[in-house]
């Protein structure tokens, strides 16, 4: 075992994939020289050159539409957007095209791009530098939807996401790229739609994202109520039996994420087990997620509009009340 | 000709956002110590000259938009120094009320329509602006900073189109300083001098020095004149260089014999040097201007901080109209 940030794991991944298969290039602002400016990047251009790593002018539109272009013509281009936010230039290239480029050619074409995004909030970014985006993918059929919480994870879904024939969107927290992990010597992949029970428990069910799983698990950690984490890591493809077997045995369930609550991951998730399992729940699910509002730049606010471990351990008080 | 008292502020404006950005820089390490992160600081020392001569010529009710790297154009338009620091500190009492930072400073009423995290954001905007003074029959003009990246992004070619088209009173103010973050101009704009697009649009295209101040001066003043007369857009390049890396964050990685050559063309001593050869700066003057700027800057970061943050309760303020 050995001990690497999620940085690093995000670069071990590239690395591998562009050695084994030569049709992966990476193309994005600032990854060439700089090797990107989080550093995922960093040292692929000494290793292979110009021609596969594509340092673009500020143009992400063109950025996501050649990566969709050079994917339908044989390529398998990795994009590189230094914030989910300014994927907002590009949504025409990746919801009108990417994801559904597909289903439109009556599966003849195939666009095997990975889009991956820097997001996230925690450093008073405000609310151009701090959206996290995920419920606005899962809303488009096409597009895989991608969130890995630690560095294992990070580098396993990623070199599936690099094979997988189809869009798929990639999220990085911001806050998460020091984060360190022991991780095994050799390499590994993870598939897509497999939920990771990252702690379990009997008393309630907590689904968190990204970030949150970290809180999650440090409230987990030393409360009296035995809490089970799920990571679900892929959200399309998402897996809601694991979801669903969980709170089946606990009747009880939170499901915690920055990204915004209205319309949210959350409100997916318990849409999908309400519907199914409503008999299992000993009381109403719950959502914690972002405050509906554009993020603020004071820390004082920044810090209010998302959930911190404070309101989960409120809530699962609350909720194991009832 | 410019006026003599134009002449003086105009450096005082220089010297106004040159103390701005060191203060600034010095706030934000000083609360990075104590293990608070400010956010995104994109400083302008070393492009005080384009910022200082446009505002010499603008109106209270010309409109500009700016980018991230903003403090400089917003203290030329008539921000005051102190709600600008207030907002750097996320406090109650700045421009935004602690919402925006650094990167969002708002004030409407002098024209300032805002800082934009978003390369390019400020473009279709800005045309916007443009066609609501042609609509309302006004004579104001707009202008849009933007730097030699943004003129990559889809949306300049769309403004730029759209603004000649329609005859538009925009000033497209590109300033060239040579590096987009750390990428450099080279690898993101295949043509010489950015203004030669403007042909492309049937448009007015300059490609000035952008650190000297009479060039830009009068190169605004003309491209002022003829968005105010229905004579449509100008695009404007100013060459110039910021003294200091992209961000806060982001460590030098520019060429030092590069940095080394633009800091010799500081626009800051070449205009000094310029008003005492003309005899209308004696050095007992500068003294005088710069002591004056000193007490503006040290008041503002005292205002800033005994300046209450804004409360929780707060936080869904602002959404709606
Ligand atoms: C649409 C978009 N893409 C990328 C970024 C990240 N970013 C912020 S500033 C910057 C470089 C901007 O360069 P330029 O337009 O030349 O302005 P300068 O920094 O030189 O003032 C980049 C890439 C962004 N804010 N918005």
């Amino acid at each position: 075992m050995r001990d690497i940030t999620y940085t690093a794991a995000l670069r071990e991944a590239l690395f591998e994939e562009m050695e084994i298969d030569e049709s992966v290039f990476l193309i994005g602002e600032d990854i060439a020289d700089f090797g990107g400016v989080f550093g995922v990047t960093k040292n692929l251009l000494q290793k292979f050159g110009r021609k596969r790593v594509c340092q673009t002018p500020i143009s992400e539109g063109a950025i996501i539409g050649a990566a969709v272009g050079a994917a339908m013509t044989g390529l398998r281009p990795v994009a590189e957007l230094m914030y989910v936010d300014f994927i907002l230039f590009a949504m025409d290239q990746t919801v009108n095209q990417a994801a559904k480029l597909r289903y439109m050619s009556g599966g003849t074409v195939k666009v095997p791009v990975v889009i991956r995004a820097q997001q996230g909030c925690g450093t008073c970014e405000a609310a151009q530098h701090s959206q996290q985006l995920e419920a606005w993918f899962m809303h488009t059929p096409g597009l895989k939807v991608v969130i890995p919480s630690n560095p294992y994870d990070a580098k396993g879904l990623l070199k599936t996401a690099i094979r997988d024939d189809n869009p798929v969107i990639f999220l990085e927290h911001r806050m998460l790229y020091s984060a360190r992990q022991q991780v095994p010597d050799d390499t590994w992949t993870i598939p897509f739609g497999r939920a990771e029970i990252k702690k379990s428990g009997k008393d309630i069910t907590v689904v968190a994202t990204s970030l949150c799983v970290h809180k999650a698990l440090e409230v987990a950690k030393d409360n009296h109520f035995d809490i089970e984490v799920i990571d679900p890591r892929t959200l399309v493809p998402l897996d809601i039996d694991t979801i669903a077997e969980s709170v089946v045995k606990t009747g009880r369930l939170l499901v915690v994420h920055e990204s915004i609550a209205q319309c949210g991951v959350g409100a997916e998730i318990i849409r999908l087990i309400t519907e199914q399992y409503f008999k299992a729940f000993k009381t109403a699910p719950k959502v914690l997620g972002g405050a509906y509002v554009p993020m603020p730049f004071a820390k004082v606010l920044e810090e209010n509009a998302v959930p911190q471990k404070r309101d989960i351990i409120e809530t699962i008080n609350n909720m194991m009340k009832e | 000709m410019i006026p003599i008292e134009k002449k003086i502020d105009i450096l005082r404006i220089m010297y106004l956002i040159r103390e701005f950005e060191i203060a600034s820089r010095n706030i934000f390490k000083a609360h990075l110590a104590k293990g608070e992160f400010l956010g995104a600081l994109h400083n302008c020392d070393g492009q005080e000259a384009v910022a200082a001569s446009i505002g010499a010529i603008l109106r209270k009710d010309d409109y500009v938009f700016t980018t991230f790297r903003g403090h400089g154009h917003s203290i030329a338009k008539g921000a005051e120094p102190k709600k600008m620091m207030a907002e750097l500190l996320g406090k109650k009492t700045g421009y935004s009320k602690g919402r925006g930072g650094s990167m969002h400073m708002f004030d409407p009423s002098i024209g300032l329509m805002g800082g934009n995290g978003v390369v390019g954001g400020g473009l279709t905007l800005a045309v916007g602006a443009a066609l609501s003074a042609q609509y309302r029959c006004s004579d104001q003009v707009s202008v849009c900073f933007f730097g030699d990246g943004a003129a990559a992004i889809g949306a300049f070619h769309e403004a730029i189109n759209l603004a000649s088209l329609w005859k538009l009173p925009v000033i497209f103010l590109c300033e060239n300083n040579l590096w987009a973050a750390t990428t450099p101009i080279k690898f993101g704009c295949p043509i010489e001098n950015i203004s030669e697009r403007a042909k492309g649009y049937n448009c007015v295209g300059k490609s000035i020095d952008g650190n000297d101040v009479y060039t830009v001066y009068e190169t605004f003043l003309s491209a002022v004149d003829r968005g105010r007369n229905g004579n449509g857009p100008s695009l404007i390049e100013c060459k110039t260089y910021r003294h200091h890396p992209h961000c806060m964050v982001i460590p030098e990685h520019r060429p030092k014999d590069e940095k080394q050559m633009w800091l010799q063309r500081d626009p800051i001593p070449k205009f000094e040097k310029v008003l005492q050869n003309e005899n209308i700066l004696s050095n007992h003057q500068q003294e005088k201007i710069r002591n004056e700027i000193k007490k503006i800057i040290a008041e503002a970061i005292k205002f800033a901080e005994d300046s209450p943050l804004p409360t929780v309760d707060t936080l869904y303020d602002y959404i709606w109209a």
